[in-house]
């Protein structure tokens, strides 16, 4: 039996890219909320775990809401690129960096939070802006932790069902991940290509805890 | 000149009482100890200057910049502050050495002059050797001039000290005092120090705040605090004082003297504008000013019998404990000579009396 590996380059691809995109937005959000006291902290908490506590079809669905061919964003993608973002596999990366990011968010701001704050405040009082803080000190301090929690957000991303479903479809060879792909094999009685594709899966799961575990342990405060 | 007039309350928390700091602080001397004891609101005070704590009113200057206003909204964040910070635990930045912890606090100044800049400061606090060392590998004594040197390469408008002395051993202490000394004397920056040790406030210290329960109890030099404390909480804050508790027997404005009855003793001290016959007051009287003696006959005018219960070595003397509560020091020979008699006298010069 041919194996059509498509869907785990896919995946993976997509798991890696929504992995960049959730260090991007999750370190700085995981950064505010553990060093700046503002005034909704609170309010940004709860928005950034709730993808976390939601049902996935849920998520899909207001992402369908909000990038969709009728919405603002959605017509505003289509119009920069000629093509509706909805059902493509950069949707794939925004469902998956949906999914990751309450993890990583959760996970780097008590890294984060283990560096002693005096630190914060002595470089503060230095006259430092929040950004060199947050690259010369904050993030060298909490490497290691921020490395496993963005092993962790990776392994996450790669396992998305729900949302990818929901927006990016299940379209072979365009828009099917692994986890996709294997629904659709149960689905149809292919037995053979399940069990293949979860063995696969599982396997490089596995090993990205793996290393994840390899990571964490070792905190410097 | 440093004001700072803040007003902030604390709710109760989990683990901690609510707590309302109230102080109203200016100084202009070139350094300034925040004294009491913990808890009382003194690194709050630093805290609100530096821009780390919001006070919910009141007004922070240095100079005449204004850093907080809770009138106009004004709160400068911590980095257009320009206070320089010396924690408690140092705070020095795990992942850089002590050159880079330097030099991460002149970023401001064009390359070749940060690089003079440092290495002055490694100079003159004698890190040069050591400045390729990372914080872990640094002595606390070394620890706390790199980071007093970090804060005055920023060129703060003040350098505010958290408990500089706190867990340093004797000669460690001496060595921050002689530190201290000479940045009072090379820099203009003045200085705002919070202690609780009575003798670092004496060493180094210009102008004295006493903390207590949020509260500036009194303010002034070390000197005239010490000679002169304003109430029975400053006395007791310092710590250093025998207090009684007498009442005023007779008043005679024209001899300027007063009598005061402590247990069943007459105490001759000066006299009191203000105070009635009758009226109960504090007295306090500080050890060393105390003339103990063997009792050999009843006690006179400004004489109190007691019994020793305890004596200990101090440097220098023999600090005795007697009932009532008594502290006297005596030359370590006089007390030799009589170690073994337990009735002793202990004589109140007039001037030794200071009524609260």
């Amino acid at each position: 039996m041919a194996i059509d590996w498509f869907p785990l380059w896919l995946s993976l691809r997509v798991a890696f890219l929504s992995t960049i995109l959730a260090c991007a937005v999750g370190l700085w959000i995981a950064y505010w909320l553990a060093f700046r006291e503002f005034r909704f902290r609170d309010t940004i908490d709860a928005l950034v775990t709730l993808p976390l506590v939601l049902p996935p079809t849920v998520l899909g669905y207001y992402l369908l809401v909000l990038l969709g061919r009728n919405s603002f964003i959605g017509k505003a993608y289509e119009a920069v690129t000629g093509g509706p973002l909805v059902f493509t596999w950069q949707a794939a990366v925004i469902a998956a960096f949906i999914h990751s990011l309450p993890l990583l968010v959760k996970s780097t701001r008590s890294a984060l939070e283990a560096v002693n704050p005096n630190i914060a405040r002595a470089a503060r009082s230095l006259g430092s802006s929040e950004w060199r803080l947050f690259s010369r000190i904050i993030l060298p301090l909490s490497l290691r932790p921020v490395l496993a929690a963005a092993a962790i957000a990776f392994a996450r991303a790669l396992g998305d069902f729900g949302v990818t479903i929901m927006i990016a479809g299940n379209i072979p060879g365009r828009t099917q991940t692994i986890a996709v792909a294997i629904y659709d094999a149960v689905e149809s009685n292919n037995g053979d290509l399940a069990r293949t594709l979860v063995l696969v899966i599982s396997a490089v799961a596995l090993f990205i805890l793996w290393i994840a575990n390899r990571l964490a342990p070792r905190q410097t405060t | 000149m440093i004001l700072a007039r803040i007003k902030k309350a604390f709710p109760p928390g989990k683990d901690s009482a609510a707590f309302t700091i109230d102080a109203d602080f200016r100084t202009d001397a070139p350094v300034t100890v925040l004294f009491g004891e913990s808890g009382s609101g003194k690194t709050l005070t630093l805290d609100a200057i530096a821009g780390f704590v919001r006070p919910d009113e009141g007004r922070v200057m240095i100079n005449d910049d204004l850093l907080f206003d809770g009138a106009t909204g004004v709160h400068l964040p911590p980095q257009a502050r320009r206070c320089g910070y010396v924690f408690q635990n140092y705070a020095l930045f795990p992942n850089m050495t002590l050159r880079q912890n330097l030099e991460f606090a002149a970023e401001f100044r064009p390359k070749l002059d940060r690089h003079r800049k440092v290495n002055e400061m490694l100079e003159l606090f004698r890190l040069a050797d050591i400045a390729g060392r990372k914080p872990h590998e640094l002595s606390g004594g070394q620890k706390q001039r790199c980071s007093i040197a970090r804060a005055l390469l920023a060129e703060p408008r003040v350098l505010l000290l958290d408990e500089p002395a706190q867990g340093l051993d004797a000669t460690l202490r001496a060595e921050l005092h002689v530190v201290l000394r000479k940045v009072r004397a090379a820099f203009t920056t003045p200085i705002v120090m919070v202690t609780h040790d009575l003798d670092e406030a004496f060493a180094l210290g210009d102008r004295m705040f006493i903390y207590q329960a949020g509260r500036i109890l009194q303010q002034g030099t070390p000197t005239e605090i010490f000679d002169r404390p304003a109430s029975l909480a400053v006395a007791r804050q310092l710590g250093v004082y025998n207090l009684l508790e007498a009442e005023v027997l007779t008043l005679d404005p024209g001899r300027n003297t007063s009598t005061l009855r402590y247990a069943d003793f007459d105490l001759q001290g000066p006299y009191l504008p203000g105070k009635f016959k009758g009226d109960h007051v504090w007295v306090c009287v500080r050890p060393e000013e105390l003339r103990p003696s063997v009792r050999t006959a009843r006690p006179g005018m400004g004489q109190v019998a007691v019994q020793l219960e305890r004596a200990t070595p101090r440097p220098g003397a023999m600090r005795l404990e007697f009932d009532r509560d008594l502290v006297a020091d005596i030359n370590r020979d006089d007390y030799e000579r009589n170690r073994h008699l337990k009735d002793w006298i202990l004589d109140f010069p007039t001037s030794s009396l200071r009524v609260l």
